[in-house]
């Protein structure tokens, strides 16, 4: 029997598309070493565009994000790369005039489907934002928060034991163990943000959106943040949106280079960094336009 | 290519360029010198060729400085990363070009010692196509032409062509007379010298088809280097 088929047959039966990731790229789409093996697709974005009252900020974007891999969104300002972040857990139902068209599916269900429960969703969809924006309420509360109203401890125990491993995988425990009572805001910054993350995977989201999480943090907690990302896509899968090149260099294995409301490129972090096929991706990255 | 928002990283990835072109103009002066020097036993000529090859050092050490300032306050990308890459992979090749020069140069001196050998005349042949490829590989990398580069890369053939026929011919003057070893080995050295420019400017022709394309060259290079299977009956 033929061996291709063979092992083509065998990624359908483990549910994967045989055709990922790889919708605007040139003939160097192969994915590298460092993005791995293939992995399922978690989110698909099929013609995917939004519109702000009459104004189009995306326009008919086809993204597949793999499943445990952290996957970068880059592109100067009001490209749409936040705009696109937001339609995977919907963030955008929430702004006034905002129409999404086309098709978002999270392992298989559309999302902006019927019968879909948004709450139920940005449960499953976790996001992380710019400025850390702990409740003001105690660290423990903070983490703790979620998994109550999600109902997902049955005591008091299991909720300490959540509380405890999603401050571990933040690696955030081992500071704070001492204080969990004391308000989420008396931490400094970057202890905040990855309180934020704490807080986010305390859910067991399947996904986790990042807007910019080191915007607002300095070297050192952006290099604990960044590692902490690398940690978490073991368990979970990851959209990050960044304004930093490096960053999305050095902790992503595919980024997406949106442009004016269109995914110009996408493909494997280190083809888009040495080699990319679009000519606009290379005046972005080198510098060579605003 | 558009420029950089910031114009000083252009200046300096320019200023980069500058100086492996600068590289590429000392070598071929050092190619054609060191071959006259040769060819018209002028002793103080390859003394001042021997001299003259710290210019090229101190160029590749300049190059390669730059190359590492730019990695570490511009971090670049894309084809600027492969810029910086390439150049100073091809620094390193003409300093190994300066070298082989400088060594024909050496061996013009003991060669102004002894008699006169007859096939010191293919000499010249060899180091003049070797510096044209030395010259067209270096503006294929300036005006990054790849389609130039190539074509230097594919003649590299007739290089080795020349060199195959001045080996056996000296194959049989050594054969002729033992006294004929001396001054013939010297000479088959220096063609061997200029044979290896002509392999370098190859990897230059390269690393230019790698910085315009990002990605290595496909065909394989045509290879006329047959001496090493080469005996005195064949």
């Amino acid at each position: 029997m033929d061996r291709e088929a063979d092992v083509a047959e065998a990624r359908i039966d483990q549910g994967e598309s045989p055709f990922r990731a790889n919708f605007a790229l040139g003939e160097n789409s192969s994915a590298t070493p460092d993005a791995g093996a293939p992995q399922q697709i978690a989110v698909t974005a099929k013609d995917v565009s939004v519109f702000y009252g009459k104004k189009q900020a995306l326009f008919s974007v086809n993204l597949n994000i793999e499943r445990n891999r952290v996957t970068a969104l880059i592109g100067p300002s009001g490209c749409g790369k936040s705009t696109f972040l937001r339609c995977i857990n919907r963030m955008n139902d929430t702004i006034e005039g905002c129409r999404v068209t086309g098709e978002i599916k999270l392992d298989g269900t559309d999302i902006y489907g019927r019968g879909i429960d948004v709450v139920q969703l940005r449960a499953r969809v976790g996001m992380v934002f710019q400025k850390p924006n702990p409740f003001p309420k105690s660290i423990y509360e903070n983490v703790a928060y979620g998994p109550r109203i999600h109902g997902l401890a049955a005591n008091g125990r299991e909720l300490d034991d959540i509380v405890e491993q999603s401050l571990r995988r933040a690696g955030l425990f081992d500071e704070v163990s001492d204080r969990l009572n004391t308000p989420g805001t008396s931490l400094s910054g970057g202890q905040q943000q990855r309180l934020c993350i704490a807080r986010a995977i305390a859910i067991s989201p399947e996904v986790i959106l990042m807007d910019e999480p080191c915007s607002a943090l300095d070297p050192i907690a952006t290099a604990k943040v960044e590692e902490l990302i690398d940690e978490l896509r073991e368990h979970f899968t990851i959209a990050i949106v960044t304004h930093n090149m490096q960053q999305a260099a050095r902790v992503s294995q595919y980024t997406a280079f949106f442009h004016l409301g269109n995914l110009v490129e996408f493909g494997p972090t280190e083809h888009i960094f040495t080699n990319p096929t679009e000519e606009r991706t290379q005046d972005y990255i080198t510098g060579r336009f605003g | 290519m558009t420029v950089h928002i910031v114009k000083s990283f252009d200046e300096e990835l320019n200023r980069m360029t500058g100086e492996i072109a600068q590289m590429g103009g000392f070598v071929e002066e050092q190619i054609m010198a060191s071959v006259n020097a040769l060819v018209r036993r002028d002793s103080d000529k390859a003394q001042e060729v021997i001299a003259k090859d710290k210019r090229i050092d101190a160029l590749e050490d300049e190059v390669e400085q730059m190359a590492l300032r730019l990695l570490a306050l511009r971090q670049p990308l894309a084809a600027d990363l492969r810029l910086v890459t390439t150049a100073v992979k091809i620094a390193a090749d003409l300093e190994r070009m300066g070298d082989y020069a400088a060594n024909v140069a050496k061996r013009a001196l003991t060669l102004n010692k002894l008699d006169p050998v007859r096939p010191v005349n293919s000499v010249p042949r060899i180091a003049e196509l070797v510096q044209g490829m030395v010259k067209d590989v270096l503006d294929a990398f300036v005006e990054r032409d790849v389609e130039k580069a190539l074509a230097v890369w594919r003649r590299d053939e007739d290089v080795d062509a020349y060199y195959n026929s001045l080996f056996r011919e000296l194959l049989t003057y050594m054969m002729e007379d033992p006294h004929h070893i001396t001054p013939c080995i010297h000479m088959l050295f220096i063609a061997k010298n200029l044979e290896r420019i002509g392999d370098h400017a190859t990897n230059i022709a390269e690393q230019v088809n790698f910085l315009v394309r990002g990605k290595p060259v496909e065909e394989a290079r045509p290879k006329g280097d047959l001496t090493a299977y080469s005996t005195p009956e064949s």
